[in-house]
């Protein structure tokens, strides 16, 4: 069994992927309700416009009217930066749980800022991996280590604008005719699995601490190792970047290979939750059997199961993959013989060159 | 049964070609493309409809790869 496990730091718990903010008294002085002429926070706009810039993402739950406080946010330039916002009746553990669901991010990667005591108790009581701070300490967000991802990369920036077209993509497919193949190749899904190259090892080690579900073994990799990957002859470090007409997911998966006598090894191989109903982990994972079997090699997986990636196991298993080594701490070795290795669906435009 | 479990996956399964009648005995793995999505749903639907509890040492494909396979093992799940 490997000893990776040994030396490599699980995730950080506090990575921080959203937040969730109050609006009376949070945002602005005053409640809405009764005085129309609420006044912003000093700086509270620079705060939300900086953690935008870093990739994290904003939401609302507050108790109010919704189009009067839409309308407010807009007036205030505001309202752009907040993903699917819950202003209503409902208790705040329920806004916050549908927001964890719309945005398919854990519990845990949410933070919740509410001037009101109260509030965070009954959020912290009905979900205690929620993150909740007074929002007395707004000022302090941007130097918070959760709200501080170690790299800034292009797929962060662009985080907020591929959340927007998902949510069209989803409306679209709401509404669509017919079975889903079709809606399927309605999107034009443009799949790309290439040798990872310097300039991807930021968002790959980006991919290592973000993605919790579909990810064989919950080890995180820097910057540095990566490279060391990608310079080694017996490792690969394949990259996937997908897009279809709505636009660029960006960089979505990332798989790690090391190449032994008999075996190709996968070491590491996730996919991130956006892409998980497009059916193209499977795809990838598809790709890297057939290769192995070109290679005259049979195919290992090292797994670990983290509480979270079960959906990572049942796709193993569905591939025919079969739990050969049995290690410490839940760490298990998979083999696929490559009996039988599935098809690339129709709906799939692969990629495989570089700059393809 | 076997209705419930056809319609199940005939409804789900992202790539199947249509038109294609699913046998009881046929291997839909190598008919339709089976994503992860597509397994997450099927193990769900079996344990919720059929009240049993699918641990991870059932996860085998074996299991799972055709209508019949899929009775065969319900029926052995419930005589346990």
């Amino acid at each position: 069994m490997s000893t990776r496990s040994d030396r490599k730091s699980q995730k950080a718990d506090n990575e921080i992927k959203a937040v969730v903010w109050d609006l009376d008294g949070t945002i602005w002085d005053g409640i809405l309700l009764e005085n129309d002429e609420v006044k912003l926070k000093p700086g509270i706009k620079q705060v939300i416009e900086t953690l935008d810039s870093r990739g994290i993402l904003h939401s609302i739950a507050s108790r109010n009217d919704f189009g009067l406080a839409m309308d407010k946010l807009k007036s205030f330039g505001l309202a752009e930066y907040f993903l699917f916002p819950e202003i209503g009746w409902n208790a705040k553990s329920v806004s916050i749980g549908n927001i964890r669901e719309n945005l398919n991010i854990g519990m845990d990667t949410i933070m919740f800022i509410d001037d009101r005591a109260f509030e965070r108790d009954e959020v912290r009581y009905v979900h205690p991996e929620v993150v909740c701070v007074d929002a007395a300490e707004y000022r302090t967000l941007p130097r918070m280590p959760g709200l501080n991802p170690r790299f800034i990369t292009e797929d962060s920036r662009r985080r907020r604008s591929m959340y927007l077209e998902d949510i069209n993509r989803k409306k679209v497919e709401q509404t669509f005719q017919g079975p889903r193949k079709d809606f399927l190749a309605s999107l034009g899904i443009e799949l790309s699995i290439t040798e990872g190259a310097e300039d991807d090892l930021k968002r790959a080690e980006e991919l290592t601490i973000r993605t919790n579900q579909l990810n064989t073994t919950g080890l995180t990799y820097d910057y540095d190792e990566l490279r060391e990957f990608i310079h080694s002859p017996v490792h690969k470090l394949l990259v996937c970047g997908m897009k279809d007409r709505y636009g660029f997911y960006g960089k979505i998966g990332l798989a790690l290979v090391e190449i032994s006598q008999n075996f190709w090894n996968l070491r590491l191989f996730l996919m991130s939750c956006r892409v998980l109903s497009y059916g193209v982990g499977t795809v990838v994972l598809s790709r890297i059997m057939q290769a192995a079997k070109n290679d005259g090699k049979k195919l290992r997986v090292d797994f670990k199961k983290t509480g979270k990636n079960e959906q990572m196991y049942i796709t193993l298993k569905f591939a025919n993959f079969h739990e050969v080594e049995t290690g410490n701490e839940g760490f298990v070795v998979l083999e696929n013989d490559l009996s039988f290795i599935q098809k690339v669906p129709a709906y799939v435009k692969l990629i495989t060159h570089k700059n393809g | 049964m076997k209705q419930k479990i056809r319609v199940f996956i005939e409804e789900h399964l992202a790539a199947r070609e249509e038109g294609i009648a699913l046998k009881d005995d046929d291997n839909y793995f190598e008919l339709g493309f089976v994503d992860s999505l597509f397994a997450v749903q099927l193990v769900g639907f079996i344990q919720e409809e059929f009240r049993i509890e699918i641990k991870s040492e059932d996860l085998d494909l074996a299991n799972f790869y055709s209508i019949d396979r899929i009775v065969s093992f319900i029926r052995e799940k419930k005589n346990d």
